[in-house]
């Protein structure tokens, strides 16, 4: 082996051009590194954010650019009664869909859980009502509670025979409210259930096993070991969860549009219908914004659920 | 307390036989040690004993029960995990009275059993802690805690060990131990370190792919061990074996070198053999057999030499210091009543 060549070799020294050496400059490099980012929230955030919350301060309409009239818009919503609809059929439809989202959500969760044969054939069923676009499920469910060619109706008249005459889905207000509220659900239950399911791999099975032997039925492994331990992951997809509902728009949209005679209007579907087809921009951006206290109060509770439980703290070295 | 019975237990995991019938009497309040290498099966039949694996075939009884269809909560035995199996979200305090709380003890009942474990354990300050907060070393206790309080009729341990670093293993061992003479519950224990099992059990079990080698006392094992692969897991320094044949009564390694025998030696002319001498049995000896330093390791307390004698390697553990270098003459002789002969063919002990 000829051991002097590596005595004297030299690692030669790279001479850096100017462009490397601006590119090795920190300050340089972080802006160039952040600015793509802070642009596209700039332009895609920031900025749609600010004029909707502006608008709101004055009385723009299409066509016209409005003066700035302080809270005139709010004012005037407080004596809409549509909009107090709104703000019921908001919270209506979030309260329920949520509970019913959630408790599916978790049993389908907890049945995945188990040792089921075909498993990774039924997850990927599951996440199917989420992975089609919200649009197409809409226009699905509109002829699933089409008032002549529901299927629903023809199983239960001509198929079962239960009833002589169809159902009236989306034709009057209280079944249309629930009829969105199932959609809602059906196409909310594959996040629930898979973010819950992810939250339940994590728990060790040791712990089930010496639950076991500590003399635990099901169902109170459940109540002592599973629950607990999922609350923290619950927590932060009910916060999702409540507000995409909230803030839903594409599904009531597209199925009843606010109908019929306005008794399922959620915010964000009234505020689009001012704003747009009526073209009263100021009061549909006043409509949007009132959503924000809304929205603020789930963010809210997400801080105070999640902030991590003093079981979580500490060392964390297994 | 009980005594546990377990016969010709088998397991197979789908297709893949893993216990081949094995069998273990095990008296009231005994220490018994499952010892083997990683995946003979000791946490498979660990684990058959809890009820949380089911019994391919055989019977498992405990007390005079057979368990084989018992429910794990119903089998009156508590569990130490390997990762402890503490419940996270818990207090030191609720881990441990967990298993009262849902027997549905009332409050004071339940303080006095968790104070009492603590105190044995050292735990009084930490009990308001969660399981996160805690050391290793204090999770192990928790864990031995949350068995303790159940008193239950066995507690099954399966390598509890073996997440301690070295110094707090052999304090823990000690540990386990004194509390097993304080408690006197019927114990069966898992690891793969034949120190821990030699220092701890009463009995060893000891197994290798799904079957029992040997069971006997830990120095029985150590004395007479049943075949060639007991011989060269108990004990350390293993045990040197040298192959060979007995050749006009003495052994004759394949270089030819003439290895003394004991008087009595059970075997006859001819026969194809394993020599075994440990090496704490190789003494230093003037007039003894021609060995070649090769490597020298001093541990302190002893002298480890890797020895060439003729042609086998061999080790000796000696109480002498020894200051030889390597390529240096060091005539042992092993001690003849200590010399062990195994069959070649079949492994066994003659
Ligand atoms: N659930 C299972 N499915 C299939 N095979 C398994 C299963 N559990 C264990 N085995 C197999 O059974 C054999 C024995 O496993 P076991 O866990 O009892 O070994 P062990 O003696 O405890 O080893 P270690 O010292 O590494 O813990 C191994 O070959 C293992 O691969
Ligand atoms: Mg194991």
């Amino acid at each position: 082996m000829n051991t002097v060549a590596a005595q004297t070799w030299v690692r030669p020294k790279q001479e850096l051009g100017p462009v490397a050496r601006l590119f090795d400059w920190k300050p340089f490099l972080v802006t160039i590194c952040l600015l793509p980012a802070v642009g596209l929230l700039l332009v895609f955030l920031t900025y749609p954010l600010g004029l909707g919350i502006y608008l709101a301060f004055t009385d723009t309409t299409i066509g016209r650019s409005g003066i700035w009239v302080g809270l005139e818009n709010f004012e005037f919503l407080l004596e809409d009664k549509l909009w107090w609809n709104a703000v019921f059929y908001s919270v209506f439809y979030t309260g329920i869909a949520t509970i019913a989202k959630f408790g599916l959500g978790l049993w389908l969760a907890l049945l995945l859980n188990n040792h089921l044969p075909f498993k990774s054939i039924l997850r990927a069923i599951i996440l199917l009502p989420w992975i089609v676009p919200t649009v197409l499920s809409a226009i699905a469910f509109w002829w699933i509670y089409d008032p002549q060619f529901s299927i629903i109706s023809y199983l239960l008249t001509d198929v079962l025979g239960w009833r002589t005459t169809n159902v009236d889905f989306i034709g009057s207000p209280w079944p249309a409210r629930w009829s969105l509220i199932a959609a809602n659900v059906w196409r909310g239950i594959p996040f629930v259930a898979i973010s819950l399911l992810a939250g339940l791999q994590t728990i060790s099975p040791s712990l089930y096993e010496a639950a076991m032997l500590d003399g635990t039925s099901g169902w109170q492994r459940f109540r002592y070991i599973t629950f607990p331990m999922l609350l923290p992951i619950l927590a932060i997809v009910m916060t999702f969860s409540i507000i995409f509902t909230f803030t839903d728009f594409q599904l009531v949209y597209a199925i009843t549009r606010g109908g019929p005679i306005n008794s399922t209007h959620l915010l964000a579907t009234l505020a689009f219908q001012r704003g747009i087809p009526a073209g009263q921009l100021g009061e549909g951006a006043a409509i949007a914004v009132s959503m924000i206290p809304f929205l603020v109060f789930a963010t809210l509770f997400s801080y105070f659920a999640l902030a991590r439980r003093k079981w979580q703290q500490g060392e964390a070295d297994d | 307390m009980a005594a546990v019975s377990i016969r010709n237990v088998r397991k197979s995991f789908g297709s893949t036989p893993v216990l081949h019938g094995v069998s273990v009497e095990i008296t009231d309040g005994e220490f018994v040690v499952l010892v083997g290498p990683s995946g003979c099966g000791k946490s498979t039949l660990l684990r058959m004993l809890a009820g949380l694996e089911n019994i391919s075939g055989g019977e498992i009884a405990i007390g005079e029960r057979v368990v084989n269809d018992v429910p794990p909560k119903d089998r009156d035995i508590a569990m130490v995990f390997q990762n402890y199996a503490l419940y996270p979200h818990m207090t030191v305090f609720r881990n441990m009275a967990f298993s009262l709380k849902l027997a549905g003890a009332p409050a004071d009942v339940m303080k006095g059993e968790v104070s009492g474990a603590s105190r044995i354990l050292g735990l009084d300050q930490l009990l308001e802690r969660f399981p996160r907060q805690l050391s290793g070393g204090q999770r192990q206790r928790v864990a031995m805690g949350r068995a303790i309080v159940r008193h239950p009729q066995v507690f099954l341990f399966d390598e509890p060990l073996s997440n301690l670093d070295a110094k707090l293993r052999v304090a823990m061992r000690s540990e386990i131990k004194d509390l097993h003479q304080r408690l006197n519950v019927t114990t069966v224990y898992v690891t793969h370190d034949q120190i821990e099992a030699m220092t701890m059990a009463d009995k060893i079990v000891v197994m290798h792919q799904g079957r029992i080698e040997q069971i006997g006392a830990p120095l029985e094992l150590y004395d007479r061990p049943a075949n060639l692969f007991v011989a060269g897991f108990i004990g350390s320094p293993a045990m040197n074996m040298v192959p060979g044949r007995i050749e006009g009564g003495a052994f004759v390694d394949a270089g030819g070198t003439r290895w003394p025998l004991p008087k009595d030696a059970a075997a006859s002319e001819g026969a194809e053999v394993v020599y075994g001498i440990r090496p704490e049995h190789l003494v230093l000896d003037p007039a003894g057999m021609p060995a070649v330093v090769h490597v020298v390791e001093p541990t302190g307390s002893e002298t480890q030499v890797m020895l060439k004698i003729g042609g086998a390697t061999v080790m000796g553990a000696f109480r002498e210091r020894i200051s030889a270098k390597r390529g240096d003459r060091l005539p042992v002789s092993p001690d003849i009543g200590l010399v062990h002969l195994f069959d070649r063919a079949s492994g066994r002990r003659l």
